[in-house]
């Protein structure tokens, strides 16, 4: 039986499972190494490269700016996805199929495409300026996200909830807020959660939404990449890890983390 | 009344995609089938060139390759993890979703460690005296691979654990009573009953990989470029966006196309009930 007892599976999956723990580990391990090129095994330790860190210009800038547009792109997604979703699943729309696939085709082209294209035409053509070329590009990252996650809970909603609210004399729009949006705040946190990393660690769009004095924290780091190799991409590694683990806690006290895997 | 409320909720999201997603793609699309010597002459001038197929072809060797060893990696694992107490399978699920969370930069950066000239895997091949020189695997097809095996398995894992945890374990068992050998029971009861989540995970591999910029940029080099990485030098490097549209709009197809025929293929495979 393939059971969890099976020993052939146990171990194979052990090895798989320490082969997506241990780069990581090394990543972590080679940040404290004080030689100045990134080498196994450390000759000493040290916290310099993490001070180093906050010596490049690009990475503090670059943090802010991912920070801020993540948050941004994040929220517009909410904003602008939530009631899209509520019309879809609420009146009787005709198509609603149509728009559902609609709203969910960013996700069928090529992030590298929906750069490229949309700083063409939003950038050059539309004269838009970049930062909010930018905050356009990363909420149509956004948007699918929230689509998927809400249409999902709120199918899984009981409207006659909110018919009961509407019968005791409440109005469809406070009932949206009273009664909708408190039910299904699980998805929309989880929907929150997803944007926000997945728009704060995206490169392709950023790349080309960049300017002189616009970095992103992602592209910024692949840059330095490629330009030294020392272990301060270990050590802003360690930070992006640790934030990541941060934001997997946030996500697990407030919803549960097993609402955003699915 | 009540359907004017409707539009004017879906309106925003609707000019949202339809501006800064159709429009762009319009616009960088027409360009490419104005050219004076005919409708399609930029796309078969493009295809001539022997370069253009070797990054294709690349792309498409990365990514089918990808996905193979995804796929014999993850199946394994998502049984094993799938099958765990409750709590166990959280704590493992978490192991799972971490790297998925964490930046690819960090997760590309990572294999640059192991895979270098002076990585971890030279230096012990070199130790065990199995070679005299180090090898060149950092910047070739197959650190590529490596790469994008290492991003996408936790996709596949994680879209396959919940099919596993929801197997009937006594259909297995009846396998088992008849005569089954754990292996033949794999392939003949387990691996049937997952097609339908095994094909999303491909779908998603396959598309990922073929269209991923930051794996091929940091592990491949200049010389192993494939399709997205071509796109952005083409367009920011070397200034020809017309090529770089053209680059663009074969991608498009090509995902899309890719999507499209694995959905008719697992509607094909999925052979159980629709109650089931």
């Amino acid at each position: 039986m393939l059971d969890r007892k099976n020993k052939t599976l146990t171990v194979i999956s052990i090895i798989i499972l320490a082969l997506i723990m241990l780069p990581l580990i090394l990543v972590v391990i080679t940040s404290f190494n004080t030689q100045s090129s990134i080498s196994l095994p450390i000759t000493g330790f040290t916290l310099s490269w993490y001070s180093n860190i906050f010596q490049q210009p690009d990475f503090i800038s670059g943090f802010e700016s991912s920070l801020i547009v993540a948050l941004i792109a994040s929220i517009s997604a909410l904003v602008i996805g939530i009631p899209a979703v509520y019309a879809l699943t609420r009146y009787n729309i005709h198509h609603a199929a149509w728009f559902q696939s609609f709203f969910l085709s960013p996700t069928l082209i090529p992030e590298i495409v929906i750069g490229f294209a949309l700083y063409q035409a939003a950038v050059i053509t539309m004269r838009i300026p970049v930062f909010i070329g930018l905050i356009v590009g990363h909420f149509l990252l956004c948007l699918p996200y929230v689509i998927r996650l809400i249409t999902a809970s709120m199918l899984l909603m009981d409207s006659h909830i909110e018919e009961a609210g509407w019968i005791c004399g409440c109005s469809r729009k406070k009932g949206f807020f009273l009664i909708v949006l408190p039910n299904i705040k699980a998805s929309i946190i989880a929907a929150f959660m997803m944007c926000f990393i997945n728009s704060f660690n995206n490169i392709p769009v950023s790349l080309f939404m960049s300017g002189p004095s616009l970095t992103m924290l992602p592209p910024s780091i692949l840059n330095y990449l490629q330009n030294n190799y020392d272990p301060t991409v270990s050590a802003i590694s360690v930070l992006l890890m640790i934030f990541t683990a941060l934001m997997m806690f946030l996500v697990e006290k407030a919803i549960g983390i097993k609402n955003i895997t699915e | 009344m009540n359907r004017k409320t409707a539009v004017w909720l879906l309106i925003p999201a609707f000019l949202g995609v339809l501006v800064f997603t159709f429009f762009p793609l319009i616009q960088i699309a027409i360009p490419t089938f104005q050219s004076k010597s005919g409708f399609f002459s930029l796309y078969t001038q493009f295809l001539k060139s022997s370069f253009n197929w070797a990054v294709i072809g690349r792309s498409f060797l990365i990514a089918i390759v990808t996905v193979i060893v995804v796929l014999i990696l993850g199946v394994p694992i998502s049984i094993w993890i799938g099958r765990q107490k409750t709590v166990v399978r959280q704590i493992l699920n978490l192991l799972i979703l971490f790297p998925m969370l964490t930046n690819a930069v960090v997760r590309n950066f990572a294999w640059i460690i192991i895979l270098g000239h002076d990585g971890i895997v030279n230096k012990t091949l070199l130790a065990l005296h199995l070679i005299k020189s180090p090898l060149n695997i950092l910047y070739t097809n197959t650190s590529i691979i490596i790469g994008s095996v290492y991003l996408f398995l936790p996709i596949m894992i994680n879209s396959l654990i919940g099919s596993v945890a929801e197997l009937n374990v006594e259909i297995e068992e009846a396998a088992a009573v008849l005569g089954s050998s754990p292996w033949r029971t794999l392939f003949k009861v387990i691996i049937p009953q997952l097609t339908t989540g095994i094909l999303t995970g491909c779908i998603l591999v396959f598309a990922g990989t073929m269209t991923a910029y930051t794996t091929p940029e940091i592990l491949g080099g200049n010389r192993h470029l494939v399709m997205a990485t071509l796109i952005y030098q083409q367009a920011m490097t070397l200034g020809n966006w017309q090529n770089a549209s053209v680059i663009s709009l074969i991608l498009i197809v090509i995902s899309a196309l890719s999507m499209w025929l694995m959905r008719r293929l697992s509607h094909h495979l999925d052979r159980r009930p629709i109650n089931a």
